[in-house]
């Protein structure tokens, strides 16, 4: 499974093949965790599905054999620690050999622990330390806006990452712009890392206080491939103004073991875990 | 003897075992709490990584977690040292000081608070999370502000010497708190003094002076430098700020030239600040190591040491250039 659809305006997958591309997502994922023996389970497990969607289902308008084409949709990964998700989903769309996942976090190798846009084609942003990928966004929309040209821009936000002020002051920027090229994606799995976000600092009501800060706010299931795919089919939620998903999902999701538990937030499975996993997502990595 | 077997031999350290300076630290902290209802700790999500768990179970009032803010978490601290609390407040390194350098600068130092910030797993600890992780710039931007006292031990007597001492110190501290592992070099009943310099070994040919997990591998280095015949002075210069100008200018005086090591841009820490002082009163021959003007690689921080020659034999070697160069 790791064909590439390369070229703009790819084929939309079914549902039931986005299924199948994120559990081979969070195999390959887990996999570059068990190797490196480091790594983010929990929130590489609950973003699958949504990077399915964005890079399976026709939604972001990328070419992986022109990575730097001028007129790409931007996705900025600001969950930065999930780069065994983001690599394993660029890998399956082409930006680069799949067999290129087996040097994840390996001395010299490109595909450092969080990503780095001048290793890697297809990384836009060098994140890690979280609460920047909004702000970077917000500035490409603003770009694209400037140069009078179609391109949107994505930005996935883990929910605990949205405890840093930067966000909010970018999201004052965007809807005071009007960016409605601009959606952020908040993977809402309600874990960060040393606990539940709500037992740590509560985001709650966190759908209004998008809305308060000038977001059109949708809530979606973070692991229905067919519901995410309508929702980003769909864009802007609302002409004028930037756009919040709020995906809510499962840290961990897929491996019932990690599943909703926060010390799995950087849980490496060991040799048994991981074939458990294997057969419980019913695919193969194949790299 | 090699380098390993000089490294493994564990040459002028006082243990063969290796520490995690991070045990230290929490021991004191949660000691200094218990003996002072004024000590605090301001935590920032990452709990565990900071060890504090037990600190919130022991002391749950005199706890916080600001969530993941670290600009936030800093304030916070620079109030309730107001308050008249005395705030420990512990994040990884790289986001302490990166995320709230402003904060750093004016509400700590500007405002002379007393609050003291604990970096943990500074250096290239992080290895292979990459760039954003490691914390290879803090020496750089802390040193420069006024009245913010920046120290480094280089073992768990002085990680636990260093934070008894700052619950005296009136006023703004920066404590690089390592988790790579250390043998001790200290014995025991060491005292830590704010701005003094440690002369762990006599020598008269060439001074090597360290910070932090370089102190180490530089008693390594002079051990395999005696071998050769040469006699290498080591200085552990834990406090970066206040510099120790006096123990600095006695080394120059007394021996041909000064190689610095530091887990650090080889730029504006340690190095730079030993060139400073000696460039305008006591001009000597100099190699200065550290991670060069570059970000480093991908890989593990045991690879990136070595890679970068930030090891016993970079050292050895290092100071074999410099006497090579001064006829
Ligand atoms: C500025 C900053 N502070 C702290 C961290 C350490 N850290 C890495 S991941 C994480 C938790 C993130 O939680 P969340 O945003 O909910 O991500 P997810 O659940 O999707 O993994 C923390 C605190 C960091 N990467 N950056
Ligand atoms: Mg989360």
């Amino acid at each position: 499974m790791t064909k590439s659809l390369n070229g703009v305006g790819m084929d939309q997958d079914s549902p039931g093949k986005l299924k199948q591309e994120a559990n081979w997502i969070r195999l390959s994922a887990m996999t570059m965790t068990h190797n490196a023996q480091l790594g983010h389970t929990g929130g590489d497990l609950s973003s699958a599905d949504i990077l399915a969607v964005l890079y399976f289902g026709g939604v972001l308008r990328v070419d992986p054999s022109q990575p730097n084409w001028p007129q790409r949709d931007r996705f900025v990964l600001s969950k930065g620690h999930c780069s065994g998700a983001f690599y394993s989903a660029l890998a399956a769309r082409g930006f680069f050999p799949p067999a290129q996942l087996k040097t994840h976090m390996e001395p010299l190798s490109m595909l450092n622990g969080h990503p780095d846009r001048n290793k890697l084609p297809g990384v836009e942003a060098n994140t890690g330390p979280l609460g920047h990928g909004l702000p970077i966004a917000v500035g490409a929309a603003l770009a694209a806006r400037m140069r009078k040209e179609s391109w949107r821009v994505f930005v996935l936000t883990g929910d605990g990452e949205l405890q840093e002020g930067s966000n909010w002051e970018a999201a004052m920027t965007a809807q005071h712009y009007g960016l409605d090229n601009l959606t952020v994606i908040v993977d809402r799995n309600r874990i960060q890392q040393g606990d539940f976000t709500e037992n740590t600092i509560r985001m709650e009501p966190l759908a209004a206080r998008w809305s308060a800060f000038g977001f059109a706010v949708d809530e979606v299931d973070g692991h229905d491939s067919a519901g995410l795919l309508d929702r980003f089919s769909h864009l802007p939620i609302q002409p004028g103004k930037p756009s919040c998903i709020i995906a809510n999902t499962v840290k961990g999701k897929g491996f019932s073991l990690a599943e909703n538990q926060p010390a799995w937030h950087h849980g490496v499975p060991d040799d048994e875990q991981l074939a458990a996993a294997a057969v419980e997502l019913g695919v193969e990595v194949g790299w | 003897m090699s380098a390993t077997e000089v490294l493994q031999s564990g040459a002028g350290c006082t243990s063969q075992q290796l520490f995690d300076c991070r045990d230290a630290y929490i021991r004191v902290l949660e000691e200094m709490a218990a003996d002072d209802p004024r000590v605090c700790a301001v935590a920032n999500d990452s709990v565990s990584s900071a060890k504090l768990k037990g600190f919130r179970a022991k002391f749950p009032d005199r706890f916080v977690n600001v969530g993941i803010a670290e600009q936030n978490m800093v304030g916070v601290g620079a109030g309730l040292a107001n308050g008249g609390m005395i705030p420990y407040v512990c994040a990884a390194a790289c986001f302490l000081t990166a995320r709230a350098m402003e904060q750093v600068k004016v509400d700590l130092a500007y405002s002379k608070s007393n609050v003291k910030l604990c970096g943990m797993s500074p250096g290239m600890a992080y290895g292979q999370l990459g760039s954003t992780h490691h914390s290879i710039e803090d020496l750089a931007w802390t040193r420069v502000l006024p009245d913010l006292a920046v120290v480094v031990p280089a073992d768990p007597l002085e990680t636990a010497a260093a934070m008894r001492y700052s619950r005296l110190h009136e006023g703004p501290m920066y404590l690089r708190i390592s988790r790579m592992p250390v043998p001790r070099v200290h014995g025991d009943g060491y005292e830590f003094k704010l701005g003094k310099a440690v002369l762990l070994r006599q020598g008269s040919d060439v001074t090597l002076m360290a910070t932090g997990v370089l102190v180490s591998r530089a008693l390594q280095a002079a051990f395999a430098l005696a071998a050769r015949g040469i006699s290498a002075r080591v200085l552990n210069v834990s406090t970066i700020k206040p510099l120790d100008e006096e123990a600095i200018l006695d080394a120059a005086r007394a021996t041909r030239g000064i190689v610095t090591a530091e887990e650090a841009f080889a730029r504006g820490g340690l190095g730079g600040a030993v060139a400073e002082l000696l460039v305008q009163k006591h001009p000597v021959p100099m190699r200065i190591l550290g991670v060069p003007d570059s970000f480093p690689p991908t890989g593990s921080a045991e690879f990136l040491m070595e890679h970068l020659g930030l090891s016993a034999a970079g050292i050895e070697n290092a100071a074999l250039d410099l006497l090579k160069d001064k006829r």
